[in-house]
């Protein structure tokens, strides 16, 4: 029920999907060693394919959805990460003790762990996703970029190599054009790195920059690079069968992120147009041909204010955002990598890929908007979810489960389709006005913010852009109402609050109102039961 | 039944008076003394359908260790609700600036780092206590400045949304 259709977009593709019937046998029972929302999906698609699921889960996630909706479960350890979901060893023995005969990674944890896939090749267990081959050239940012040079994929223009003298850095400043970027070859964390607008400036920047690169890291090597202003942040989903067969999916926008953490992503890019598309697209493949790729994979672009696009890195896994592609395609990722891993080939080829409509996700996260958008873990008392049309929702979140505090904190993603951009901007917006979530702060009201705002209407959105929406400030009366309907509001609310009162006394404090469990206000402490008790004797 | 309401985060916000009184299947309502004919049913807790002279509005009450919002559609608002006849109340609605003041984690995590001792000064909006959850690290800040009474936050412990850090006074 969560996964809602959407006019006939996956009628269009659908013949040749099953034109190539012959294929080798898809697994029987796969494990997913992943939780959360990404869980659920796989085991989602998983029982669409008639394929049996085998769930691990640590201590705090025995009551968790993906437990719930799986055919087998079991235990792999306490809380931290560490210790159960990034544990290679425990979850190789249950895949072979209960017989799975694939694993898939879902994102994060094992996903993008060379090793983890090695070690279920040894293990005899299919991996779904790359080779370790593939996953370790990617991993590395050289050796990346070295096999990637020499299929002719676009970097950001610069040296990869230090500067002997400031004459040889302004005579490549000259040739890739300013403003540039000097930044330190050992450097991390924005130490050792000038911005330089102009030849002028250029001398004292190096300097500079080598200086403080010789005392942050020892290591006085500085190179230079085309400095992107407001860069926006593309990406190409690939796929590719074991029989050589790739292909392009089309482009997701993700720039609106914050501590490098993606918070909402749509498709197609509001400044893509079909060329541009199609020449991402081939880079795209070019880069997964490079590194023998196979299965679901997403190249990561940079793109400039002229739409010059450069190669950043690999996902080498299934994206959070991939419902979006799946929207505009008519395309089911998860049940292609299933069907690839198992052997078969691709059952469609370039030119049957088809974009139509527009896709936007809202990652739904337990954060809390009044306090700088920190994680808020804990129990979810109340839980009113959107449905309707174009509204599609992956969620791991159900109302009594109690948030571990050990992982990430996303929820839930809430996807909108429309025929174009604005319907889905109107759709996803209506759908936010449905989203309750109470026990927890989540960050809900950012997206109205957001979907609401002119320049994102408009399109103009880059990496930096998420940073100054909220450096706006966080309303004290978070509402998109114009004035005039807030003091309307105001007075509802004021009307509501008494009613509340009268008619559903709760205990005050989120955490233990829910220990009353539907019969409202059995705490003792209970303001409002007191109150109830002086009215019932007036 | 009569309340003291006072909506949004405007300090030292003016209370309004609100009356509620049953009428038929539905309620008279007076707010600073202007009569609204209102209906009101709870479809679920925490969910309330209200109709207001033909305009219906779904009101959310969501309730945290610390505050009261409704969430009329998209719309936040804070609200302070209070019983003049209650004793507690009238105590919070003098006495919330003066005096010890505790400093309560908002949200589930693990004291991670104690930033002040007992008896330190400290100024208001200062880091007093570390609190982590899901990876990321929180300072609990005074709310005003006094000298740090108690400290009840432990290195290592785990502690729910509304424990008492610290006291403050």
């Amino acid at each position: 029920m969560q996964v809602m259709h959407i006019f006939g977009a996956a009628g269009r593709i659908s013949a040749a999907l099953f034109r190539d019937a012959i294929r080798t046998e898809m697994f029987k029972k796969i494990l997913i060693a992943n939780r959360g929302e990404i869980a659920v999906r796989i085991i989602r698609a998983c029982r669409e394919l008639g394929i049996a699921t085998v769930a691990v889960y640590s201590d705090v996630d025995r009551a968790a959805l993906h437990v719930r909706k799986s055919d087998e479960a079991y235990a792999i350890g306490p809380a931290a990460a560490a210790e159960s979901y990034l544990r290679m060893d425990k979850i190789l023995d249950i895949a072979k003790r209960s017989g799975a005969e694939a694993i898939h990674p879902g994102y994060g944890f094992l996903s993008e762990n060379a090793k983890f896939a090695q070690a279920c090749g040894d293990a005899g267990v299919k991996f779904i996703g790359p080779t370790p081959h593939s996953m370790k050239l990617m991993g590395s940012k050289t050796s990346a970029r070295q096999q990637m040079e020499k299929a002719g994929v676009p970097f950001v223009p610069g040296t990869s190599r230090g500067l002997a003298t400031s004459e040889e850095g302004e005579a490549v400043a000259e040739r890739i054009g300013y403003p540039v970027m000097l930044k330190a070859a050992a450097g991390g964390g924005g130490k050792g790195m000038r911005l330089v607008h102009t030849r002028e400036e250029l001398r004292s920047g190096l300097e500079s920059a080598r200086s403080e690169a010789e005392r942050s890291f020892g290591d006085s090597e500085v190179y230079i690079e085309k400095a992107i202003v407001n860069p926006r942040h593309i990406e190409m989903q690939v796929l590719a069968d074991e029989h050589g067969n790739t292909v392009w999916l089309g482009e997701r926008e993700c720039s609106i992120q914050r501590r490098h953490q993606k918070v909402l992503e749509e498709a197609p890019s509001p400044i893509v147009d079909a060329e541009m598309r199609r020449r991402m697209g081939e880079v795209a493949v070019k880069v997964a041909r490079a590194a023998d790729y196979t299965n679901a994979g997403t190249v990561e672009f940079l793109v400039d204010e002229q739409k010059n696009f450069y190669f950043l890195e690999m996902n080498t896994r299934l994206q959070v955002e991939h419902p979006v592609t799946e929207l505009i395609t008519g395309l089911d990722l998860v049940h292609l990598q299933l069907r690839v891993a198992s052997g078969e080939k691709l059952p469609f080829g370039q030119s049957d890929v088809k974009i139509r409509g527009h896709a936007i996700e809202c990652r739904i996260y337990a954060e809390d908007p009044d306090n700088n958008y920190f994680p808020s873990p804990g129990k979810i008392t109340v839980l009113l979810q959107p449905s309707g049309p174009g509204i599609r929702r992956d969620s791991g979140m159900y109302e009594g489960w109690k948030v571990p505090m050990d992982y990430d904190p996303l929820l839930a993603k809430l996807i909108g389709y429309g025929t174009d951009r604005q319907q889905t901007i109107m759709r996803l917006r209506r759908a936010l006005y449905e989203y309750f979530v109470a026990g927890i702060k989540t960050n809900i009201s950012l997206f109205q913010r957001i979907l609401g705002d002119v320049d994102f209407q408009a399109g103009k959105v880059d990496t930096g852009y998420l940073d100054r929406l909220i450096a706006k400030g966080n309303p004290a009366v978070v509402s998109s109402a114009p004035q005039g309907e807030i003091e309307v509001l105001e007075r509802v609310a004021a009307i509501a609050a008494g009613m509340f009162a009268v008619l559903d006394p709760a205990v005050p404090g989120g955490q233990s109102g829910n220990a009353a469990g539907g019969s409202a206000g059995a705490a003792e402490t209970s303001n409002w039961k007191q109150k109830g008790r002086a009215e019932a004797l007036r | 039944m009569i309340y003291e309401v006072i909506v949004g985060d405007k300090a030292g916000g003016k209370p309004q008076r609100l009356e509620l009184e049953r009428k038929g299947s539905g309620w008279e309502c007076r707010l600073d003394g202007q009569a609204i004919d209102v209906d009101a049913v709870i479809p679920r807790r925490d969910v309330l359908s209200l109709l207001v002279d033909g305009h219906a509005y779904e009101i959310k009450r969501e309730q945290t260790a610390t505050d009261l919002h409704m969430w009329v559609g998209s719309s936040r608002f804070a609200v302070e609700l209070r019983d003049p006849r209650s004793l507690r109340s009238r105590q919070k609605a003098a006495g919330d600036e003066k005096g010890p003041k505790k400093i309560v984690a908002p949200m589930p995590g693990r004291v991670v780092r104690l930033l002040v001792g007992e008896n330190a000064e400290v100024e208001a909006g200062q880091g007093i206590v570390v609190v982590e959850a899901m990876k990321m690290q929180n300072e609990i800040k005074s709310p005003k400045k006094g000298v740090v009474k108690k400290m009840m936050a432990r290195v290592g412990a785990a502690v729910n949304p509304g424990d008492v850090l610290a006291i403050v006074e």
